[in-house]
């Protein structure tokens, strides 16, 4: 299952203008608020008839103004969590969950069992919907959303309600859900740490635009991609194995290619592949190997590219074992150091800086 | 209250009930589809329909019952194709008197649900039709729930307002005792002759306990439907 988006529509002052593939997997939707997001998930859903262009759901046409097709919102079978939930304030939680079982897919009994064990929602079932907490509100609406048996699925932005932990566990579930069922997802989303986390293809929009797209990996280890995802939040996703751990200093090894590295302790079997983020701010360039560092991690590395930024950052891309990361270093810096292309030099990468949040298990695309 | 009224007096009572009750219902299905389309509608006319529906309002009473005389009268171009067609006659009988009260009452009712469809958040019906619900399920299973509050608090104005009903009644049906004479002209009538202020006074108190039911009713069902629509 595939979606493929070309549109084009005015709103106001704004113009959307986007043309993108998502293959099956998560693909996010990554953009500034105002960046066009939810108007391409709302076209998508056929919410927002588009001026022009086609969207298709593989192969399937569902809106092409040039042969004038646009499929009801009721006839397309995609799901849609939206940002604002929206529950049906009349019904329960369970009656809510059973209007999207009858009207949509029909999904099977123990599939609607699953789904209410997974997203912890038997307690919430027999209760209204007003004094739901915003989490809660949020699985509600997924697993909603879920029970039409939707062959594709929207987001938008639907975990910004929820607590750390909860948003993990949900994830975890999107992702699994995505691999093992091939419904493609559109995730919505302004959050770098959840892009790495799930999505295998990573569209960035800006004012309405395109600005990069394709796989999550490549797109966050380019340079160029810096200043559309915003330079604190830069940082390129790779991939890892575990390798051992270390409980009394609650570290654990993995190794990048053969590139060995230290992290905070992964609760996972060494063996695991875990995917991980590692911020482009938290990674420091050095010529020569520094003899002792509290910083635990130096791993030989070679500059592929070099993009100075507006300000006094530059982003560098690295390769590392067979992955590619990102470093911000300062302007000056790029001279100080003599940095260029075909560069061969050591990162020190902080131990502890490589964020629970940011480390996921499973492999990337 | 059947001893303490006359039969006569009783007799008028029912009747007003029963003509109130038959315009409440048979104008609530059109208030609500014109509340509907003017919530919701974009159409040209639209501000010519909802002057139309607002005219009974402004319009003096007994203006409103002279047209439906002359619109509706048996001599009329819509009371006489009624009659010929299918033998309807509404000018002076009580099923005219129907047709009044249902005309006066239908701007009050067609506001309160307005203003009741206009507080349904349209994203309900959005994500309804996510959920594959067509136009026609999502009416029924989100947006005509919604809205009941309004419908019941309309109906109950609309019933009230039927109750009431003097002007338009008496110009369209007159006031034939049995047939058309309804609470509010019965009053006057009684009024007008010597001796018949305490027949008046029954009848004034039987409008006070009818309209005073009227919105303990209204409240009850309108608290108990609010809180279910609410969520809670």
């Amino acid at each position: 299952m595939s979606l493929s988006v070309d549109i084009r529509h005015r709103l106001g002052g704004f113009t959307l203008d986007a043309r993108f593939e998502a293959p099956p997997g998560i693909t996010a939707l990554f953009g500034r608020s105002g960046a066009g997001k939810t108007s391409v998930i709302r076209a998508v859903a056929g919410l927002l008839h588009p001026d022009g262009g086609r969207i298709a759901v593989d192969g399937e046409v569902l809106t092409d103004t040039e042969t004038s097709v646009h499929v009801a919102v009721h006839r397309r079978r995609i799901g849609y969590v939206f940002q604002d939930a929206r529950l049906f304030p009349h019904l329960s939680v369970g009656q809510n969950l059973a209007f999207g079982r009858l009207f949509g897919g029909r999904i099977a009994r123990d599939e609607v069992e699953r789904l209410v064990h997974l997203l912890d929602l038997r307690p919430l079932l027999g209760r209204g919907t007003a004094d739901l907490s915003g989490g809660e509100r949020s699985r509600v609406a997924l697993a909603r959303a879920l029970m039409t048996r939707p062959r594709l699925l929207l987001l938008d932005e639907p975990l910004a309600a929820l607590d750390a932990p909860r948003k993990a566990e949900i994830l975890r579930y999107l992702f699994r859900l995505a691999e093992e069922t091939s419904v493609p997802m559109l995730y919505v989303t302004h959050s770098v740490a959840e892009v790495a986390q799930i999505a295998r293809t990573l569209v960035v929009l800006k004012e309405g635009a395109v600005q990069r797209s394709g796989p999550t990996a490549e797109v966050l280890a380019d340079p160029a991609a810096v200043p559309a995802l915003g330079v604190r939040e830069a940082g390129a996703v790779l991939q890892a194995t575990l390798h051992a751990h270390h409980p009394a200093d609650g570290l654990s090894a993995i190794t990048v290619g053969d590139v060995p590295l230290l992290m905070p302790e992964v609760e996972e079997p060494p063996g695991t592949l875990v995917r991980l983020r590692i911020n482009a701010a938290d990674v420091t360039l050095a010529r020569e190997r520094p003899a002792t560092l509290s910083a635990l991690n130096v791993v030989p590395v070679t500059v592929l590219s070099i993009r100075p930024g507006e300000g006094p950052g530059a982003a560098v891309a690295l390769s590392l074992g067979p992955e590619r990361i990102l470093a911000r270093v300062p302007r000056r810096a790029l001279v100080a150091l003599d940095l260029a292309p075909g560069l061969e030099c050591f990162a020190v990468i902080n131990a502890t800086a490589i964020s629970r949040a940011d480390v996921s298990v499973g492999a990337l695309a | 209250m059947i001893g303490w009224l006359t039969a006569q007096e009783w007799g008028i009572v029912l009747l007003s009930l029963r003509v109130s009750f038959w315009a409440t219902l048979l104008s609530l299905p059109v208030g609500i589809a014109v509340a509907l389309l003017l919530a919701r509608g974009r159409f040209p006319g639209h501000g010519l329909l909802n002057a139309l529906v607002h005219l009974p309002l402004v319009l003096p009473p007994v203006v409103t019952g002279y047209i439906l005389l002359v619109v509706f009268g048996r001599r009329g171009p819509v009371g006489g194709w009624l009659e010929a067609q299918f033998d309807i006659v509404l000018a002076f009988r009580w099923t005219g008197a129907v047709l009044a009260a249902a005309i006066m009452a239908f701007p009050l009712m067609v506001r309160a649900i307005r203003l009741a469809v206009e507080a349904v958040d349209a994203g309900l019906e959005e994500a309804a039709a996510t959920l594959g619900a067509g136009p026609v399920l999502r009416f029924f299973t989100v947006t005509l729930p919604l809205i009941l509050p309004g419908i019941l608090a309309g109906s109950v104005l609309a019933f009230a307002k039927a109750m009431g009903e003097f002007g338009a009644t008496i110009t369209f049906v007159s006031a034939i005792p049995g047939q058309t004479q309804t609470v509010p002209s019965a009053i006057y009538a009684a009024l007008q002759v010597p001796g018949g202020e305490a027949g008046a006074l029954r009848l004034v108190l039987v409008s006070v306990l009818v309209a005073l039911g009227a919105v303990g009713v209204s409240e009850w069902l309108s608290r108990r439907t609010r809180k279910r629509v609410a969520g809670r």
